[in-house]
């Protein structure tokens, strides 16, 4: 089991891309994992469901342009070095 | 004394060093210098005003320069902090090691706070230090290199491997136990560099057992690793439970009211969630390991 530093980058990379495709309507809405279908009430303990949600819709905000700038990077680097 | 003497006697006609204070040194500045002022001894080099100027504009430049990067690294990295956990002494790191290996006799695990600040791990077993990760990581990689030298499996570059491949497990155990805090929304006051202290703890654990391997061969080594990985496990577990999570109940004040309610939730959250989600995840990387 060697990880490099590399192979730690290209994973981050991978799994972040892999969050952000989810999409809203099309996907999480027909699985009930939509954004309105999280906040269950108005306590002060959320759950783990909520927390999940809230953190796909949040990286899916958050790492929209630099996950497009990294992408773009990932891409012209492989082109030219393999 | 006396010898000192005689032996300067004995060594004086042939010098060890050139003496360029003095005489000697002068007559060479004067011989490079024709046109400079008559009897110019090579001390007044520091007292000519220009050169006075320029070491003073330089200095003060320096110490300009060094404020800037502080400043800057201080944005990014807080060394302040960092210097709190790096304040240990040699009796708090062996009772901390002891710990570590033998956690189930300690009984009381509260942080001992010094208004509203914890204080420094010289004078608490139970604060978080750094230097113990950091010492265990470096030694583990050189007991890892021994290791794989016993067995001439060894290369320089297998060494650097293995550095980079604990730093990524290292990070991979971080942003897991992050990501874990996020979702079960415990509202601790642990910051990030506590819980890189936390995963360091384990290299302990790890070097025990390799070099239990190493001296008693495959069933030490199995036997020793699970020992190790039982006590980091109850050493985290008591940890957590006791100090950071029920602190900040108490905080809240919902403490005083419905204390075992409380205590029962936070416990059940604690051991049920959090509990069988981290010590598992933590102990993977011990049995992926060499």
């Amino acid at each position: 089991m060697a990880f490099t530093l590399y192979s730690l980058i290209q994973t981050a990379i991978l799994c972040t891309n892999a969050i952000a495709v989810l999409h809203e309507e099309r996907f999480l809405s027909k699985i009930g994992w939509g954004a309105d279908q999280g906040i269950g009430g108005f306590g002060d303990e959320p759950g783990i469901k909520a927390q999940l949600l809230n953190l796909i819709r949040s990286v899916r905000t958050v790492m929209r342009v630099p996950l497009i700038i990294v992408n773009s990077a990932c891409i012209v680097l492989l082109l030219l070095f393999g | 004394m006396r010898m000192r003497n005689t032996s300067a006697d004995s060594t004086d006609p042939s010098p060890l060093f050139e003496d360029t204070s003095g005489g000697q040194g002068a007559t060479s500045y004067n011989r490079g210098h024709e046109k400079g002022p008559g009897g110019y001894p090579a001390q007044t080099l520091l007292s000519d005003p220009m050169s006075n100027l320029a070491m003073a504009y330089g200095s003060s430049l320096a110490s300009q320069g060094k404020e800037m990067v502080d400043k800057n690294l201080d944005r990014f990295i807080p060394i302040s902090r960092l210097k709190y956990y790096f304040a240990v002494d040699t009796i708090y790191v062996g009772k901390k090691l002891g710990l570590l290996v033998f956690p189930y006799m300690h009984e009381n695990w509260e942080v001992s706070y010094q208004q509203d600040t914890p204080v420094a791990p010289r004078f608490d077993i139970n604060a978080p230090d750094l230097y113990i990760p950091v010492m265990g990581f470096i030694t583990y990689i050189l007991v890892a290199g021994l290791a794989l030298g016993t067995q001439n499996r060894f290369t320089p570059e297998s060494l650097g491997m293995q550095a980079s491949s604990a730093l990524v497990w290292l990070i991979i155990e971080v942003l897991a136990t992050l990501l874990s805090l996020y979702l079960v929304t415990v509202n601790t006051d642990l910051t990030t560099i506590d819980l890189v202290a936390f995963s360091g703890y384990k290299y302990v654990g790890m070097i025990v057992g390799v070099v239990a391997g190493l001296l008693f061969g495959r069933m030490g080594y199995y036997l020793t690793l699970l020992w190790c990985c039982v006590s980091i496990f109850v050493f985290m577990v008591s940890r957590w439970e006791h100090t950071h999570i029920l602190r900040h109940a108490r905080v809240k004040g919902t403490l005083t009211r419905n204390k075992n309610k409380v205590c029962f939730k936070f416990h059940k959250k604690l051991t049920y969630k959090q509990g069988r989600l981290f010590p598992p995840i933590k102990l993977l990387p011990d049995c992926f390991r060499v």
